[in-house]
């Protein structure tokens, strides 16, 4: 960031009329990184402990990030007029660029940067002649370094995405902040943790505005150690330390395959971190598909552990033991959604790596539709509140996953943005809960909550069925466009990228579900008697005012993308409101492949909404009519029927018990890759180490110890010694002979000097 | 005005200096014969300037003037303490610094 500020603009934007706004958006991660390190050095001797800082400058990189999407839709909107003509200005403004930086002409690196741009810009000529989008990103940048011909570049990258997440980082954490200063009131690293919730921030920022593969590994690593640092803020207590080092070694598994596949990248692509450069020379089909398909699945392996797809999930349920607000952090707009973001900004390595276009099943769908069930049923067994959402969110990051996978760009972010919001207020929801009965678990602790904290309850009803995707709340709009993104069983016409009819039925077993562990969680902790301590009370205004905004969004979200065809207009012809997400935020740009676009479809809309109802239905009857007339009957507080499924079938307890050992993976990584790690291949390795490669250095050092006694006896001792002791013999002979002029008289010394000197002029007369 | 006659006479006053540093026991004769010498150079710095026309001549031997005076006075300084301890100023008896 540093060397950003000092950057003489070398503007490489494509259009002439670039916003200031989008052509300075490192400003927006600078001001939380500036908070953080204001937080650390002087937060303490503030008069609100460095909350107040942390809270200006997301606030104000809010303001700039708000500034920034109106500037990009400005911007966008008017370069579809405006494309030929401000192609042919840019030409000459880079004739002129050109001529300025000849001294950096000889640096093959500069050049291949330059060439970059000028590819770019001209594919947006040729594009601009014809119908479709031009080419509209605004790039800055600037070698960082250069080493060996290659081009370390740095800069920004303002499209579609990264506005959109500029938006959704600095919105969700500005509630953060300002829930936070409330909910972890009075804590003892208060300031600490407002020094790394900056931080968080601000890796994340940096993160999506990065233009280079190494920024983004820069990011992607601060944003792995931000949330190490959060989730095991309560570190005193085992578990939560022990949580967050299993955050922090599970992202270490997949960021191998991130450093792998990012290498591939700059390899196959001939040695260039652009991003741009990457993605366009995939889109061309310049980089092999062999090369594509293996960068694609190093990448993949990252994005499992960053974004919790199965089965690399198992550290995000744990990073519960972190602070509520952080949790909301993580999993609406900071660390889980990196891994996401990662695709849809390299989409096109994933688009050809994959094969997306025109197959019925690959890796990645295959991933996020198992992790969308998988994740969903694990939900059923949870007693902490907590982590309940975490399992729905790593269901919920199996649905973006899996959009990604069959194609579906724009509905991918679309849900990313839609369950930013309506996660962060069911988390918050959660701790707002939590906070006042001082307890996470809803059997034990909670029931009839309702009562006590009305704003919290209907914040998180309306989260909660924004979350089940019910119409006509945001979550039912970003889930109807990703089932017919699948193409799958006909629906969303030919226009689909493929026919991924698995993904479209695990997508709405996982609907079906989503609904009923809301339903079961939302009983358990709002429904039903107290069975807590203590008289819980509403909190605050800080942590309401919070939920309030969330739960808007949530409700209203939706309509940002209504699918073509939805009042007015038709299904090919989006017109108003209809479509402005992707309109604005999918880039139609060279570097981004020639996704399809499916055709909403009524049936699968009505069939979805159905399928998503019946899952709540279910669970209404059992927790709401059978659970509640029991407990009434009586007169307990009841969390499940006392003689339920599980107990009288054994293929159910069996099923029960599986989901309650997590499918055994936490002990499939403990008890058999890290104990058989620690056992058997330790105690291999010891052996080889002790007996082969010992024996190598061992054998080693007996030769030397032998040379070495030969070398001493014969040549250190014989030759070396000897010529010392020769001439240390020889000196002192001479002395022995020349102390004898050494009389002490001061008479025969000058006798001697004028001698001397007599000599030495006699010597000089006859040679001169 | 002849050069050689300047010469000469340093070359003679050189050649009685030498004769005194070399034979006399008297320490004082001895540093009166090194008077002898620097001055012989002396005659000779300031006879090579006023042939050649230039004053360096002249300041030189006033350097050699002033080190002679710091020198007499060292060396007066050793003969005095040498009288003190040994009761003689015989510089052939001072041979304590024998190889």
């Amino acid at each position: 960031m540093l060397s950003l500020l000092a950057v003489e603009a070398y503007d490489v934007s494509f259009t002439n009329d670039a916003n200031w706004f989008l052509e300075n958006v490192w400003i927006i991660p600078l001001l939380p990184a500036l908070s953080f390190v204001g937080i650390l050095f002087f937060g303490k001797r503030m008069p609100y402990k460095g909350a107040e800082l942390g809270i200006a400058a997301v606030g104000l990189a809010f303001i700039l990030a708000v500034l920034t999407n109106v500037a990009w839709m400005s911007h966008r909107d008017n370069y579809d007029g405006e494309a030929q003509r401000a192609v042919a200005v840019h030409h000459d403004d880079h004739a002129d660029d050109h001529a300025e930086d000849d001294h950096s002409d000889e640096n093959a690196a500069v050049l291949n940067v330059d060439g970059v741009d000028e590819a770019v810009v001209l594919t947006a000529a040729e594009e601009g002649g014809e119908e479709s989008h031009p080419a509209v990103a605004v790039l800055k940048g600037r070698e960082w370094l250069v080493n060996g011909g290659v081009s370390f570049l740095i800069g920004t990258i303002a499209d579609g995405p990264s506005v959109l997440m500029l938006f959704v980082v600095t919105a969700i954490s500005l509630l953060v902040h300002i829930y936070s200063t409330d909910y972890v009131a009075n804590d003892r690293r208060y300031t600490h943790y407002f020094a790394f919730l900056s931080l968080f921030s601000a890796s994340m920022l940096f993160f999506v505005i990065s233009r280079s593969t190494i920024q983004l590994i820069t990011a992607w690593e601060l944003v792995g150690v931000c949330s190490f640092a959060l989730i095991g803020h309560w570190w005193e207590e085992k578990p939560n330390s022990d949580a967050a080092l299993k955050a922090f070694l599970t992202n270490r598994v997949g960021d191998i395959g991130l450093l792998v596949g990012m290498i591939i990248l700059f390899f196959s692509a001939g040695g260039t971190f652009d991003i741009t450069t990457i993605n366009e020379m995939a889109v061309n089909g310049e980089i092999s598909d062999t090369a594509l398909m293996w960068a694609a699945i190093a990448l993949t392996a990252a994005v499992m552990s960053k974004s919790g797809q199965f089965i690399l999930h198992t550290w995000l349920p744990d990073a519960m033991a972190g602070p509520t607000p952080v949790s909301a952090l993580i999993h609406a707009a900071t660390m889980v959604v990196a891994g996401v973001f990662m695709i849809a900004r390299l989409y096109p390595v994933f688009y050809e790596g994959y094969d997306i276009a025109g197959s019925s099943i690959n890796g990645l769908a295959l991933i996020g539709a198992v992790t969308v069930v998988f994740g969903g049923l694990l939900a059923f067994v949870q007693d902490d509140i907590k982590k309940v959402l975490a399992y729905s969110t790593v269901s919920q990051l199996g649905y973006m996953v899996l959009a990604l996978g069959v194609g579906a760009w724009t509905a991918a972010l679309f849900h990313l943005f839609t369950h930013a919001f309506f996660k962060a207020g069911l988390f918050l929801g959660s701790g707002s809960v939590a906070h006042s009965v001082h307890s996470f678990d809803m059997k034990k602790d909670m029931g009839g909550m309702r009562k006590f904290m009305p704003t919290t309850f209907k914040t998180f009803i309306i989260c909660s069925i924004a979350l089940a995707g019910v119409f006509p709340t945001a979550g039912f709009w970003s889930k109807d466009e990703i089932l017919v993104g699948t193409g799958g069983l006909g629906v969303g016409a030919e226009k689909a990228n493929g026919n991924y009819n698995l993904m479209l039925i695990m997508g709405l077993v996982g609907a079906a579900l989503t609904g009923a562990y809301m339903t079961r969680a939302i009983y358990l902790t709002f429904f039903g008697e107290f069975r807590g301590h203590g008289e819980p009370h509403e909190s605050g205004k800080r942590i309401t005012v919070p939920l309030i905004i969330l739960s808007v969004f949530a409700a209203f979200a939706g309509f940002l993308n209504l699918p073509p065809g939805f009042l007015a207009g038709s299904a090919s012809e989006p017109t108003g409101w209809q479509e402005r997400f992707g309109h604005f935020f999918e880039p139609a740009a060279a570097y981004f492949p020639p996704i399809g676009h499916a055709v909403p479809s009524w049936g699968l809309a009505i069939v979805a909404s159905i399928v998503g109802l019946l899952g709540p239905a279910v669970a209404y009857w059992y927790y709401f009519i059978k659970v509640d007339n029991l407990a009434k009957e009586t007169g307990q507080s009841l969390t499940e029927l006392p003689d339920g499924l599980t107990t009288r079938n054994s293929l159910a307890n069996a099923g029960h018990q599986l989901l309650v050992n997590k499918y055994y993976l936490d002990h499939l990584y403990n008890d058999v890759i890290v104990a058989s790690v620690k056992g058997p291949i330790a105690k291999a390795a010891y052996w080889f180490n002790q007996h082969v490669i010992d024996e190598v250095v061992d054998t080693a050092g007996r030769t030397s110890v032998k040379a070495g006694n030969f070398v001493y006896n014969n040549i250190d001792q014989k030759v070396v010694d000897g010529a010392v002791n020769a001439s240390g013999y020889i000196s002192n002979q001479s002395g022995q002979e020349l102390r004898r002029m050494q009389t002490g008289k001061v008479q025969q010394y000058a006798a001697l000097l004028f001698a001397g000197a007599t000599i030495l002029a006699g010597v000089l007369i006859v040679l001169i | 005005m002849l050069l050689n006659q300047f010469l000469l006479l340093a070359a003679a006053l050189f050649c009685i200096g030498v004769y005194g540093v070399l034979t006399r026991r008297n320490g004082v004769l001895v540093l009166m014969s090194v008077e002898l010498i620097l001055n012989a150079v002396n005659i000779n710095l300031v006879a090579f300037g006023a042939f050649h026309d230039n004053v360096l001549g002249d300041v030189f031997a006033v350097f050699v003037i002033a080190v002679a005076a710091a020198e007499v006075g060292v060396g007066l300084a050793m003969v005095l303490l040498m009288y003190r301890n040994r009761k003689s100023i015989d510089f052939t008896e001072v041979d304590m610094m024998k190889g």
